[in-house]
């Protein structure tokens, strides 16, 4: 046999829609491969012509996921713009919203989105759960829901969901491939949590509900502050917010953490979770303030995975360009400068290898053309990997006091060296690294907000926006999935040109002008798949990155070029 | 009211329903709920829950039970277009009580691709087979506008490299019932806002067949679940306004039921975030609440399980259950009769018709001001 190509389209359990292509070669190792987003929707363009005030609202649209990134970042460009500082209490009532979203995009993520990648839950129905509570206790002291008895309800319970026949959500999975490496006990453990997760992770966005009116798509943020000032008012939904988070904390410390230690043991040896860094250049940014000058991630970047010198990011030299993208304009812009508008090619016919092993006729990427509607953002001309692992890498570097015991706690328990950090399994544990950090020290933001609240009742900054001026401003932070970027012109009083630069654009970047990869794609170069009908090893590497898509396909046009040029020709696909 | 006749109605569809072979051997709800712990009076408790907000008379809380019992009988399909997927995140927060997520467990949800297990070909199959298997008997959920026209390939799905629209109007057609989930699917929402650069349609726009409307942005948890309890109830479309959506949950305005329509009777305004008016829980009228424009049950359900809604978050309702709210409800902030600036769309459509709406409110507030004044007044001559 020689190369054969393989299409993963929809990825799942991601937000978004996300295609991967792979071609193997006859050892069935990746030689290539393309990660390509299938959807395009616009919504920088629609922004443009609006009032400022709305962009918040709009950009939060992005992403029901990231469901208070965009709305923050929509909010603080503007504000940078006009160069707003909000009051300490708006502030930080941002941060404890925040620390609701990372608290629950992450457990979520893992247990919900990424475990099936890693737990086979046919497997957990053969397990002992006397034996699988025994073992629940190496990983922990007071194990989240693994008592015997709890676990044979939650064995039962999937037995006759399985027995059943009907599989639903479940059906058609790669249950028993070779990769799975947990015990039947270990899966039995992670089952239990999986079900505990879902019930946490309504307990978690009523905590962001408290200030923020609801979850997903919160609405209390307005351009110079907060509005729930009789929720702040309230010790009662004070006290709310923090038993709902010390809920979830608690989880993460009893449940996420012993899991993926037990996870890094298992998994210690598997070729497709370790000695894959992706894009070895790792970039994050400042952000989750605490205090009045106090954040808890510090930021940076690193090159080549060396740790041993972290530079400090100049966001001049941030730019996207579109080479192998759906657009036309394919040159590197700085995002105040970009250009975009659509320029679709579509795909081209191919047989690839279909789920029984045959070949049937496929439309694939055109691998010399463009096959995207993710831009390719690079930093000094560099791919740039981000998201928890460069948070936690970067700050581990920096010294930061909050990261770094919890670190080298992490390496103890597994046995693991750093170097082991830069791989699927480590993006999937820093990932867990970070909303431990998160659900350890972001009460602070609450204790600081009260002191705050005896002395300043103020939650909003006044200002005016002069309708003469010309403004521009951005918003960069880092947000679940890693560093975060909104850049917006204003003019006549309304938005002129909006760009949203989001870490999954980082992350599943195509290829550009100089075949520079993305890391989707980076990590899965040489990779060895053990069965090519089940491309299980892809969706688990693509899964670490947590993706969500939705948000990194956009669009800016700053030339006011006619809204009918968006017109494809249907002769071109 | 209701007559016997509807009571009839619904008890012989609940009965042919009963008929009908489980895809579940011994597996109703009240089964899965008794595995959990659940006694039959926590659910009869949940059912009297969910008949009030269906506002339905307390009779039919039995009939509310028994549909849910059912409900194990319907295949559910879901389809992701271009969305953000808020939608499928609000119905992950289900939870009035615990037992809606387990209806969620429950209906066999074949499609998915934010839960779902399997990937790429895998995926597809599951769906076309699906669709195959239950033809003419699943319940479609689509969330997201649809890309259509010459822009219908901005979205595709699939080594074949389906459109979104072909995705949807195949699963339509075989569909028993349909319902657009969310404002992007109901009217487009966001990518549909002017100028609707990927040419994003509503599901209705897509398919001929009948398709219920669940807008909100995204709609609250309990607007989702009971809609498919509404469903099985009465075997039919459920009452609709003109714009399909259904009326027990769509029926009033935000401002008909909202906490502050008191303030808002009174006159009494918060005049700018943050002010003492914000403090004290004002009408946010004049930072430009939708909520009179606006027809959706947020003030009665609220969001996460009652935790809160943006007006008690001193929020204005943007109006997001409604057709067009992004070009027509904008700015947020300002009332719309009281419009600053005209947008880049030359005041098209929204704002000769909100204008309007929007000035006759004022004038009505004008009035209530000036009541309250005279109110005040007195009330300060007599002490």
């Amino acid at each position: 046999m020689s190369e054969q190509r393989i299409v993963v389209d929809p990825i799942t359990r991601i937000e978004g829609h996300l295609r991967v292509e792979v071609i193997v070669d006859e050892n069935n190792v990746v030689k290539e491969a393309y990660s390509g987003s299938t959807l395009w929707r616009g919504i920088e363009v629609i922004v443009k012509g609006r009032d400022p005030r709305d962009a918040g609202f709009m950009t939060q649209r992005i992403c029901g996921v990231c469901t208070f990134s965009h709305y923050r970042a929509g909010i603080e460009a503007v504000e940078n713009a006009l160069g707003i500082v909000p009051p300490l209490n708006a502030k930080l009532t941002r941060t404890l919203m925040n620390a609701a979203l990372f608290l629950h995009d992450h457990p979520v993520h893992f247990y919900q989105l990424h475990a099936l990648d890693f737990v086979d839950v046919v497997s957990a129905l053969s397990a002992d759960p006397k034996k699988a509570s025994e073992e629940a206790f190496k990983y922990c002291d007071t194990p989240y829901a693994c008592g015997a008895d709890q676990l044979k309800l939650v064995q039962d319970k999937v037995k006759k969901f399985v027995e059943k026949g009907n599989l639903g959500p479940f059906a058609n999975a790669y249950w028993g491939h070779s990769t799975y490496k947990f015990t039947p006990e270990q899966n039995l453990i992670a089952l239990s949590h999986y079900l505990e997760c879902l019930r946490l992770q309504r307990t978690i966005a009523q905590a962001m509900a408290v200030f923020g009116a609801k979850q997903p798509h919160p609405q209390s943020l307005t351009v110079g502050g907060v509005t729930c000032v009789m929720d702040l008012q309230s010790p009662a939904r004070l006290g709310e917010y923090m038993v709902k988070f010390q809920e979830m904390a608690d989880f993460i410390n009893r449940a996420y953490w012993p899991d993926l230690v037990m996870a890094a043991k298992a998994y210690a040896n598997e070729p497709s979770v370790v000695n894959d860094v992706g894009t070895p250049n790792l970039l994050t940014y400042q952000d989750f303030q605490i205090g009045a000058n106090e954040y808890l991630f510090d930021g940076g970047y690193i090159l080549n995975g060396d740790i041993s010198k972290v530079f400090e990011v100049d966001e001049s030299k941030i730019t996207e360009e579109a080479t192998r993208s759906w657009y036309k304009n394919d040159a590197p812009l700085h995002p105040y400068d970009g250009d975009t508008t659509p320029n679709y090619t579509g795909f081209k016919d191919a047989k690839t290898l279909n789920a029984k092993g045959e070949m049937e006729d496929s439309k694939v990427f055109d691998l010399d053309g463009k096959y995207s509607w993710i831009k390719a953002p690079r930093y000094d001309s560099l791919p740039m990997q981000v998201g928890p692992l460069a948070n936690i890498v970067i700050n581990y570097a920096k010294g930061n006091k909050n990261v770094v015991p919890v670190v080298d706690k992490f390496l103890a328990e597994t046995g693991l060296p750093v170097s082991a950090v830069l791989s699927t399994l480590g993006r999937t544990a820093c990932r867990m690294i970070e909303a431990k950090i998160i659900a350890d020290n972001a009460l602070k933001a609450l204790n600081n907000l009260i002191e705050n609240l005896k002395v300043d009742d103020s939650t909003c900054a006044k200002y005016q926006i002069d309708s003469k001026k010309e403004y521009k401003g951005r918003f960069i932070g880092n947000v679940p999935r890693g560093m975060l970027s909104h850049w917006c012109r204003i003019k006549n009083g309304v938005i002129e040109n909006w760009q949203a630069v989001v870490p999954s654009t980082w992350n599943a970047s195509p290829k550009d002008a100089k075949g520079q990869m993305g890391s989707y794609e980076a990590c899965l170069i040489g990779l060895k798949i053990a069965d090519l009908k089940q491309p299980l090893e892809i969706i688990r590497k693509i899964h670490s990155y947590d993706p969500c898509i939705a948000c990194a396909v956009h669009v800016m046009d700053t030339k006011g070029n006619e809204l009918s040029s968006y017109k494809v020709n249907p002769n071109l696909i | 009211m209701v007559d016997n006749h509807n009571i009839t109605t619904i008890q012989n569809r609940l009965s042919e329903l009963a008929k009908l072979p489980k895809m579940k051997a011994n597996s109703s709800i009240m089964d899965v709920l008794n595995e959990h712990g659940f006694t039959r009076r926590d659910f009869m408790k949940w059912a009297g829950a969910m008949t009030a907000l269906m506002a339905l008379p307390a009779s039919f809380a039995p009939m509310v039970a028994q549909a849910a019992e059912l409900s194990d009988r319907l295949p559910v399909i879901w389809l992701h277009m271009a969305e953000c997927t808020g939608c499928s995140e609000s119905l992950l927060r289900s939870d009035a009580p615990t037992i809606d997520s387990l209806i969620f467990d429950y209906i066999s949800l074949e499609y998915h691709e934010t839960v779902m297990a399997a990937s790429g070909w895998q995926a597809e199959e599951n769906l076309e087979q699906a669709i195959q298997k239950y033809k003419g008997k699943y319940v479609l959920m689509v969330e997201g506008g649809i890309p259509d026209g010459d822009s219908a390939f901005y979205l595709t799905v699939g080594s074949k490299g389906t459109t979104g629209r072909e995705h949807a109007i195949h699963a339509s057609d075989n569909a028993l019932a349909i319902f657009a989930i969310g404002t992007c699917s109901s009217f487009g929402g966001i990518q549909a806002a002017a100028p609707n650069p990927t040419n994003a349609k509503p599901l209705h726009k897509i398919t001929n067949k009948p398709v219920i409307n669940v807008p909100g942005c995204p709609p609250s948890e309990k607007n989702i679940v009971g809609n498919v309890l509404n469903f099985l109830l009465f075997g039919t479309l459920p009452a609709l306004d003109v714009y399909n959506r259904p009326k027990w949950a769509y029926g009033l305005r935000i401002h008909d039921l909202c906490e502050r329509r008191g303030r808002f009777d009174a006159g009494e305004f918060v005049q700018e975030f943050g002010d003492q008016g914000a403090k004290d829980g004002y009408c946010l009228y004049k930072v430009g609440c939708k909520g009179p424009y606006t027809f959706n049950n947020c003030s009665r359900e609220r969001f996460n399980q009652h935790t809160s809604w943006p007006i008690q978050a001193g929020h204005g309702c943007i109006g997001c259950s409604e057709p067009d709210f992004w070009d027509q409800m904008g700015p947020f902030e300002v009332p719309l009769g009281d419009r600053l600036y005209h947008t880049v769309f030359d005041g098209l459509g929204a704002d000769a018709i909100s204008d309007k709406i929007g000035i006759g409110v004022l004038a009505i507030t004008g009035v209530a001001v000036a009541a309250h004044a005279l109110i005040a007044t007195a009330t300060k001559e007599k002490e």
